[in-house]
């Protein structure tokens, strides 16, 4: 998941954010991070360019960017196998 | 009714000028974009969306923050009374060509909202809560008798009672911001908003692009 939190404050920008100052499962959005509707374009960009995951229908992003947790379960379980 | 520019500000060339005194002056070796990164912690503004921003959003960010500190001019005027005016010969060039370079892999949705010269307006009116009219012109080069005909227009019909404006111009790392507070304050205080003090201002500012 640090990985996750390093992509995100690159992805996102947030230059005064270091990986451990975000929770496991702390909200991303509003009350938490606060982060805003085109951080979460982005946040899909960042899951189609690194895991090569494209999300089915945007309803799910509410559940899907939760938390870094939700984030990293969603690519565990979405991430194209490779042989 | 008289029109005054109550503080003004330009940043170009490396140097910050406010109110005809050197604010603050960075070495040229540094990048534009670094040198804005310097100058937004030197503001101490403490707003992280700065980092979010385009180069042309965070150059006016700057401008403004730098002519409006320790001034709260939507309680004093009222929100929908403060305006902001600006232009520039280049639009969202500068954007428009970081995003054209995200299109060929995956476009960024961050980079494409800033593909617009008048964001930067918004960034501004929502940090100082700004409510009243706003206007963006591209021009071929700084126009001083259209900015005082523009601006002296709005509070003639008392669309206005405060008003930032001015030139905010960032293309591949070469920018220049000139910046005016305008308030209806006669005395001898203050430079009149007029032709001739804006056109000096603008001119004596350190650098240039397309002026």
């Amino acid at each position: 998941m640090a990985d996750l939190k390093r992509q995100i404050i690159e992805q996102l920008n947030l230059k005064d954010v270091k990986p451990e100052d975000i929770g496991d499962d702390q909200p991303l959005f509003v009350e938490g991070l606060g982060l805003d509707s085109i951080d979460a374009l982005e946040l899909i960009v960042l899951l189609q360019q690194e895991y090569k995951i494209k999300l089915a229908n945007a309803e799910e992003g509410q559940s899907v960017f939760r938390s870094v947790r939700t984030m990293a379960q969603y690519i565990t379980e979405h991430q194209p196998k490779t042989i | 009714m008289l029109l005054s520019i109550t503080s003004y500000c330009s940043i170009a060339d490396h140097s910050v000028v406010l109110n005809g005194e050197k604010w603050y002056s960075a070495e040229s070796i540094l990048s534009a974009p670094d040198f804005l990164t310097e100058l937004y912690k030197r503001s101490r503004a403490e707003y992280p969306k700065f980092y979010k921003m385009d180069h042309l959003a965070q150059l006016g960010f700057l401008a403004a923050e730098l002519v409006l500190q320790g001034r709260n001019i939507s309680e004093e005027y009222g929100a929908s009374a403060a305006g902001i005016v600006f232009c520039n010969s280049n639009a969202s060039l500068d954007a428009d060509l970081h995003y054209f370079e995200t299109v060929k892999n995956i476009p960024s949705p961050a980079q494409f909202v800033y593909t617009l010269p008048n964001i930067v307006i918004g960034e501004i009116s929502i940090r100082h809560c700004l409510k009243g009219e706003n206007a963006f012109f591209v021009q071929e080069g700084f126009d001083p008798s259209f900015l005082e005909f523009y601006v002296t227009d709005l509070f003639k019909r008392e669309r206005l009672k405060v008003c930032v404006c001015g030139w905010v111009e960032y293309l591949e790392g070469k920018y220049k911001a000139v910046i005016y507070l305008v308030e209806n304050k006669p005395g001898n205080r203050y430079l009149q908003f007029d032709i001739k003090n804006i056109h000096q201002i603008y001119e004596t500012a350190n650098g240039e692009i397309n002026g």
